[in-house]
């Protein structure tokens, strides 16, 4: 018998399917194992040249054998086969094949490889572009790993916070130990294993004087918490570490819903017990399904009894791999040679023929297993017959997590590793991890063409000595040009193979060459677990105005705006939104209509120095106001642009009322904070935010004074003017502000009280013919009046005096962005103003361009396009180039992704009563 | 994520806090175009310690200045703001 095996029978109950053949594993199998132990050593293709591959270690840093494990929504592609265990009915399938995993065309036909050298995305990218689309097409098709589940996940991700005086990473006998001892301490311990079982090491090499089950039971009885299946994935400041948990396995149907959980850990000190990653051994072919590290090799023997081979070559440059051939030897299996590359070695078990100062070149092989071993010994080539190769080219300490902490990392030369060294942080590494084995730097013996560094991104020592060749020196170059150590593995075997080549290359030492960051996450992270409980719109909360059930009774149509959902129309036997939106429209301009506006920003200022904080927050003046009147007014950013705008309502001698734009609440409360609390601290005012303490309801149109004198039961305010009431009842405060260009009122009430205030304005609006009215329409209208908008004309990058704004600037200056207004830049007349447009022929396209002629640089954009609401004939607001001078000029609206086009006129922005006498007194 | 030991409420996440700027870039809003261009867009932006205006926007809303270490993200010290800080 050759190839893997399962050293002797015993209880294999679970069944799982590979490629759609159903195999058996044992409780506690990795998929790994489970295949090994199936006689499956072919377990995928590798990413760019198709080669076969199999299973190469025994951990999370497996770089080969990727599977897609589980079906539909629930598929993990990329997952590692030896990060996961088996479960019944587990589902995995190989990757990047066609048509089947052993007969592959790609790789049959070596139709990948003289292509795909090193730095090919590069050279395409430089070279002419029809070369990229030559390749493109077959490019997409040949390299790749896993496919995404297209289907949507039908699992939820959990998130949980934790907190800790010590959080262990890593269950090994360093970890156990530090564990125990904080919690015998008196300590709150959390312990982190990212393998199903504990034990880290000692799963391989067992310890009769460590007991990791009696540990882990002791430590939980002292309070401690245990995490098997998670993993420290992140390190950030302030010693904080992402957890990831499985809950179940890839794939596996969660028993309560929830396959992983996300744990965010805020921990007093971190111990990082994380071990050593083993180095493979760069020589022709070593990527061959039956090449394995030799600690992967020693815990398939003796944690699974599994034999991935029956006779056996080890190459070595270190103590460790004698352990290996010990265990091999002890399970039945024949150690054709020992090959060290050391000119002496430990006594080797018997019957183990070691050669010293030997390297291997070559390997060649059949389908799940080796064939032979060729090597270098003293000077010459022999050659062994063997199915499995255990490779220890040395050992690299796990710092990952230590460097993520901003840790520093210092050469040992014995070891050839990079070991943890200071940190900024509350944190250290113990165990395996501050003391790698001694093992030597040595020559690969092999052709370098086919001796592969990094597995899952096929790169070789052929394409480091290619980009070498090409000038790129730098470690950071090297990676970008190859791609070396940028695959989902992260380079966890292969960035310290490539870094002894590019040193030996520059003639440098290895720390003189440079390290590229570890980031996080340590192994890869699920995207549902990142978006969390957070999945499916249950991120944002929906906040409800106080009206909404009153709104949904009419069935209207809802727009989403800020936090909150607005009627966008109310529309009736079967009305599309236009249809609907016009004819509301029609009813404020004709007769009267009510509308919703509690979501407007809304900030109660009083005290003595009031008027003081307002006039730097406003641009306008307000101190001039009179008790009982109110100005309409805007805000700027510090550098001299529209922020935001609203209006400002003098309620008492020391009370004013600030609204704001829906979308720009939060921002505005936030700077108002600002300026109250941090700029201006000893202003002797109080702000109070009462966006929600408020409904808002606006009652607009020719017959709205009347219908409101009647529900007061007082002559209604003239406009701009403000006057408590009493409305069905229940205080008001009345506001009479005109956004739609009809005398119009704001109506602000107790939020709880709103349903009688609204009940009462619509029964008596419908009494005269008027109707509820939509966001839609309020667009129109304000549209039709050359009223601005937050997020439409005021963009973020338009000026006061572009918006025609200019005259209403606070003289005195001290207001927020009168310094960086007087930069003669932001009044320049060429730049982007506000305009009307009249159409001269269809409608113009929404968001559509403003050019003369075409061919032309766009001159500016369409903000807002509507139609005329009793005439008909389209309109639309714009911004254009020195627009404020161009009224009159004819211009083109082009918009190409709508394929729509119109001839305008630039007009005054203001389509309907310019001069404002359907509201003025 | 930072821990920031807040003045009024203790140690908090960094998720419930709001930066707002440096103290360097504060802009005096009466003062002239000059000054105020260079607050806003030359700041020291040193390597080590700097003053930074926090909000605790998710807790008790108060005001206060960080003083953190730019490189290793220690913060050094929390100053209460505003109108709660003023004797």
């Amino acid at each position: 018998m050759s190839g893997p095996s399962r050293s002797a029978t015993g209880e294999e109950t679970i069944p799982f399917t590979f490629d759609g053949t159903t195999y058996h594993a044992r409780p506690g199998d990795t998929l790994a194992a489970a295949l090994l132990a199936n006689g499956i050593g072919l377990v995928g293709r590798s990413f760019k040249y198709h080669r076969p591959r199999g299973i190469m270690t025994a951990g999370i840093e497996e770089p080969n054998a990727l599977v897609t494990v589980g079906t539909g929504g629930r598929a993990e592609p990329n997952t590692r086969a030896t990060d996961v265990f088996v479960y019944p009915g587990m589902v995995a399938k190989s990757q990047n094949r066609w048509p089947s995993l052993s007969f592959d065309v790609a790789s049959i036909f070596g139709l990948a490889a003289p292509a795909l050298g090193a730095g090919f995305y590069y050279k395409t990218f430089f070279g002419p572009a029809k070369h990229w689309m030559r390749y493109e097409g077959f490019i997409r098709r040949a390299a790749g790993l896993g496919n995404a589940p297209t289907e949507p996940d039908p699992d939820n991700f959990s998130q949980r916070a934790g907190f800790c005086d010590v959080l262990v990473v890593g269950s090994g006998p360093a970890g156990l130990k530090a564990a125990l001892e904080a919690a015998e301490a008196g300590s709150r311990v959390m312990l982190v294993e990212q393998d199903a079982e504990p034990g880290g090491s000692l799963l391989r090499d067992p310890d009769s004087a460590i007991d990791p089950a009696a540990i882990i039971a002791r430590i939980k009885a002292l309070g401690g918490e245990v995490l098997l299946r998670t993993t420290a994935s992140g390190y950030w400041d302030h010693n904080f570490l992402t957890l990831t948990q499985r809950l179940v396995e890839p794939g596996a149907v969660p028993p309560h819903g929830f396959a992983q959980r996300l744990w965010h850990v805020r921990a007093g000190r971190v111990v990082l017990a994380t071990g050593l990653i083993e180095r493979p051994v760069p020589f022709a072919n070593n990527d061959h399904p039956g090449v394995m590290l030799s600690q992967a090799v020693r815990s398939y023997v003796r944690r699974w009894g599994v034999l991935p081979g029956n006779r056996v070559v080890i190459a070595t440059n270190n103590d460790d791999a004698y352990v290996t051939a010990q265990a091999l030897v002890e399970a039945g299996a024949e150690v054709v040679a020992l090959l060290d590359a050391r000119a002496s070695g430990p006594a080797a078990p018997s019957g183990v023929t070691v050669y010293h100062d030997a390297r291997p070149a070559s390997v060649t092989g059949r389908k799940h297993a080796l064939r032979k071993v060729t090597a270098v010994v003293g000077g010459s080539e022999q050659s062994f017959h063997a199915d499995l190769m255990a490779v220890s080219g040395g050992f690299v300490p796990v710092a990952h997590l230590h460097m993520q902490a901003g840790g520093k990392l210092t050469w040992n030369e014995e070891a050839q590793a990079f070991i943890p060294g200071e940190t900024p942080q509350a944190c250290e590494t113990i165990g395996a991890g501050l003391a790698p084995p001694p093992a030597p730097a040595v020559p690969p013996a092999g052709k370098a063409k086919k001796s592969f560094v990094d597995f899952q991104n096929d790169v070789s020592l052929a394409d480091i000595d290619l980009a070498w060749q090409e000038g790129y020196r730098s470690v950071e170059h090297l990676k970008r040009y190859t791609t070396l150590g940028m695959a989902t593995d992260q380079g966890k075997t292969s960035n310290m193979v490539a870094l002894s080549r590019l040193a030996e290359k520059q003639g440098v030492t290895v720390p003189e060459a440079g390290l590229t960051t570890f980031r996080p996450p340590f192994t890869p992270v699920t995207m549902g677990l990142l978006a969390g409980a957070g999945a499916r719109n249950a991120g944002a909360h929906v906040r409800r105005i106080p009206l909404h059930a009153l709104h949904e009774a009419h069935e209207p149509i809802w727009q989403p705006l800020g936090y909150w959902f607005r009627p966008r129309a109310y529309p009736l036997g079967g009305e599309s939104l236009q249809q609907a939106a016009l004819r509301e429209a029609r009813t404020v301009r004709t007769i009267a209509g009510l509308s919703d506006v509690s979501t407007l920003g809304k900030f109660e200022v009083s005290g003595p120095d009031a008027a003081r904080l307002l006039e730097i927050v406003c641009a306008t003046t307000v101190g001039k106001l009179a008790i009982g009147r109110g100005r309409y007014t805007f805000m700027c950013r510090e550098d001299g642009f529209v922020n935001d705008d609203g209006t400002v309502w003098r309620l008492a001698e020391n009370r004013y009322l600030l609204t704001s734009s829906t979308g720009g609440a939060d921002r505005m409360a936030h700077l108002i904070s600002y300026v109250r609390n941090s700029l201006w601290p000893d202003l002797k005012c109080s702000v109070v935010n009462v966006q929600e303490h408020y409904a808002g309801i606006a009652l607009a149109g020719p017959r709205a004074r009347s219908i409101l004198a009647a529900l007061i039961g007082a002559e209604s305010p003239r406009h701009m003017g403000y006057a408590p009431g009493t409305l069905a009842g229940v205080p008001v405060h009345v506001l009479a502000a005109s956004y739609s260009g009809e005398r119009a009122f704001e109506i602000h009430v107790e939020a709880s009280h709103a349903a009688e205030v609204w009940r009462a304005i619509e029964v008596s609006t419908r009494a005269e013919g008027g109707a509820p009215y939509g966001l839609e329409a309020m667009e129109l209208l304000r549209i039709e009046k050359g009223h601005v908008v937050v997020g439409g004309e005021v963009d973020g990058r338009s000026t006061p005096h572009d918006l025609g704004l200019g005259g209403m600037l606070n003289k005195a200056g001290g207001f927020i962005g009168a310094a960086g207004l007087t930069r003669p830049a932001l009044s320049d007349p060429n730049r982007n103003n506000l305009v009307g447009l009249v159409s001269l022929d269809g409608p113009i396209p929404e968001g559509g361009m403003l050019i003369q002629r075409a061919g032309q640089s766009p001159q500016g954009h369409v903000t807002a396009a509507a139609r005329r609401i009793l005439d008909g004939g389209a309109i639309a607001l714009a911004l254009v180039q020195g627009g404020h001078k161009r009224h009159g000029e004819e211009l083109i609206v082009t918009s190409p992704t709508r394929g729509e086009k119109a001839r305008v006129r630039v007009t005054s922005p203001h389509f309907y009563d310019p001069a404002g006498e359907r509201y003025r007194d | 994520m930072y821990q920031i030991t807040c003045p009024h409420c203790g140690p908090r996440a960094q998720t419930e806090f709001t930066y707002e700027r440096t103290t360097d870039s504060v802009v005096d809003p009466a003062g002239d175009a000059s000054t105020a261009m260079q607050a806003l867009y030359t700041r020291a932006n040193p390597m080590g310690l700097d003053d930074e205006i926090w909000r605790h926007t998710y807790g008790c809303r108060a005001w206060m200045v960080l003083t953190r270490h730019r490189v290793t993200h220690e913060i050094h010290a929390v100053k209460a703001i505003g109108p709660e800080a003023l004797p």
